[in-house]
């Protein structure tokens, strides 16, 4: 009886273990596929030679593959986007960590942000299209609407819940004693604020936004609904252009040979970028829990 | 020393007007955050409450020929999306079957050992997999199911929304565990019970509140993801259950509908499913979470 009881926690203590250990195989299979996938590209053109080449060319007589105009495509919308997100989520992170810390308005404020982050990719990209655009073209940015421009306005919204709900999350962790020290020499609320509670929370308020920032560089649907996809270096917001999801959402279905193998390795380095952001957002948070 | 009471006095009301300055602006820009939400809401709802009838339910989505022929003749689009419901529930359903006894399963085992080395090891590449692109998850499926099999299929898709929901399952349930009281599971192992039954018949039934609102939460975010979808089920202009077909689902048929103007005037009713569908399973999750609060 007992040796059966025995066997059988040690047959779910193995399970459990393997369990974890599919982790590990996923992480390394994600890994291993999208190299060997992408190994085709890398060796025609060099590491360095295939990421800063910025001639993206299918024909089959010149054809020549190259990623950098989608690199910087993905980092103008992205910084572009945090930096329009910024203004918004900060006020609703003071609101909801700060102002009305606990209270019943909060959570109203806090749960209507997050329904954004539930609104499908998809969806945003419809109500760019149909509502924004026209708004951009009223603006004058461009003649058709599409852009770094609007994809960034959209990507911004898009990110507000992520920015804003941890940062709350870490203005709210500010004991009450800190700030009515605060108080108590006489500094209003903004003045607090402005020298007590953000020096503070800073480092989990700049953990979050690098969060947003890795949600941004990944987001497809509604970036390729809006952006133009052309194969050109952006200079400037006016410009049409592809990040590095939009260009492997777009070319993908029809692509083989040499240029699959072009589109997996963006895929590759896509995913190196926000492994890193993503990391180092983890880390700070980490060392803040620890500290 | 009157001049200067009077420069310290004009000197806090500046302090204080700033002050409430400084208010101001945060309310106001908090609740301009808040109206785009509204703002999509209502496009989705206003141009979609129209065509949403049980024709949306009960017919496959049209073809862009039999809609160019209703529109010449002035009737509404014929047609629905029932092969897009269907699909999104086969392989929606299907990546649930395979996310949650895994995620159940290493959930628990990191919560079971938070000071070992490999555990870290999961933990950190729990993050990295979370915040991998849909996109590259995407073609991660296609190489691993769409390649080998020769096909684009409903499993692949599956596959694909299952990397996505893995880490959120694992993350909730790991989460919710580890603020169980420790002595919870003393008090089970202290009356003799089996590790495996504390497990299941003590720490599991008391962190279901927490365990079941992640595995919501987590199918309501994959459940309008289009671009892995775009890379492994594709799409069908049929209703299909085979697993190893060619399979449609919502997000794909909105995306569809959006690159044929023919087709234009059913995206929004089925937006509007799709965000219901979604608010629905948030507000589940919610309820949830609040009932079950350990």
């Amino acid at each position: 009886m007992k040796n059966r009881l025995r066997m059988k926690d040690r047959v779910f203590k193995g399970l459990l273990f393997a369990a974890a250990l599919t982790i590990l195989i996923l992480t390394a299979g994600v890994v291993y596929v999208l190299i060997k996938n992408s190994l085709d590209a890398f060796q025609t053109y060099g590491f360095f030679g295939f990421i800063f080449n910025a001639e993206w060319d299918p024909r089959s007589d010149s054809e020549e593959y190259g990623a950098w105009s989608f690199i910087i495509g993905t980092l103008f919308t992205a910084f572009f986007a945090l930096l329009l997100c910024i203004p918004f989520s900060l006020p609703v992170a003071l609101f909801n960590g700060e102002y009305f810390k606990g209270r019943k308005i909060s959570s109203v404020v806090g749960s209507v942000v997050d329904l954004l982050a539930g609104i499908p990719s998809i969806v945003y990209g419809l109500w760019g299209f149909y509502t924004l655009r026209p708004i951009v073209i009223q603006l004058g940015v461009n003649a058709s609407g599409f852009g770094i421009f609007l994809a960034s306005v959209v990507l911004a919204i898009m990110i507000i819940p992520y920015a804003s709900s941890l940062s709350a999350e870490f203005l709210s962790m500010i004991p009450n004693t800190v700030k009515e020290g605060a108080y108590s020499l006489g500094a209003t609320r903004a003045e607090t604020i402005r020298h007590v509670s953000l020096p503070m929370a800073s480092s989990g308020i700049v953990a979050a936004y690098i969060l947003a920032l890795g949600r941004a560089l990944g987001e497809t649907m509604a970036v390729t609904m809006l952006i133009g996809n052309t194969t050109n270096v952006p200079s400037s917001l006016r410009d049409t252009g592809n990040t590095m999801a939009s260009v492997i959402a777009n070319q993908f279905g029809e692509a083989d040979g040499l240029k699959l193998s072009a589109l997996i390795g963006i895929g590759l380095l896509l995913f190196v970028i926000t492994a890193v952001i993503n990391l180092i957002a983890k880390f700070i948070m980490k060392k803040l829990a620890a500290g | 020393m009157k001049d200067k009471d009077k420069m310290m006095w004009s000197n806090i009301k500046k302090r204080s007007a700033k002050d409430k300055i400084v208010f101001g602006a945060i309310c106001f820009f908090s609740f301009l955050s808040m109206i785009p939400l509204f703002l999509i809401i209502w496009e989705v709802v206003s141009k979609g409450y129209k065509s949403f009838n049980w024709r949306l339910f009960t017919q496959v989505a049209p073809s862009s020929m039999d809609a160019l022929i209703a529109k010449m003749s002035g009737e509404p689009i014929p047609g629905g999306i029932l092969n897009g419901i269907t699909g999104t529930l086969l392989i929606v359903g299907i990546a649930v079957l395979f996310t949650v006894p895994l995620g159940l399963f290493v959930g628990i085992y990191l919560s079971e050992h938070r000071d070992n080395k490999f555990a870290r090891t999961v933990s950190y590449l729990t993050d990295l997999l979370q915040g991998m692109p849909s996109i590259v998850i995407g073609i991660i499926a296609y190489i691993w199911v769409v390649k080998p099999l020769g096909s684009y299929s409903a499993l692949a898709g599956s596959v694909a929304l299952t990397i996505m929901m893995l880490p959120m399952v694992v993350r909730s349930t790991e989460e919710t565990l580890k603020m169980l009281p420790r002595s919870l599971k003393e008090a089970g192992l202290a009356l003799g019970a089996s590790y495996t039954d504390v497990i299941f018949k003590v720490m599991v039934p008391s962190g279901f509140g927490g365990i079941f609102t992640g595995i919501l939460l987590a199918v309501s975010r994959v459940m309008g993801e289009t671009a892995p979808l775009m890379l492994t089920a594709l799409g069908a202009s049929v209703v299909n259950w085979n697993i190893f077909e060619p399979t449609s689902a919502i997000p794909l048929l909105i995306w569809d509908f959006y690159n044929d103007p023919n087709l234009v005037d059913i995206i929004w009713s089925a937006s509007l499913l799709l965000l219901i569908v979604i608010f629905l399973l948030n507000w589940i999750a919610k309820i949830v979470a609040r009932k079950w609060k350990i």
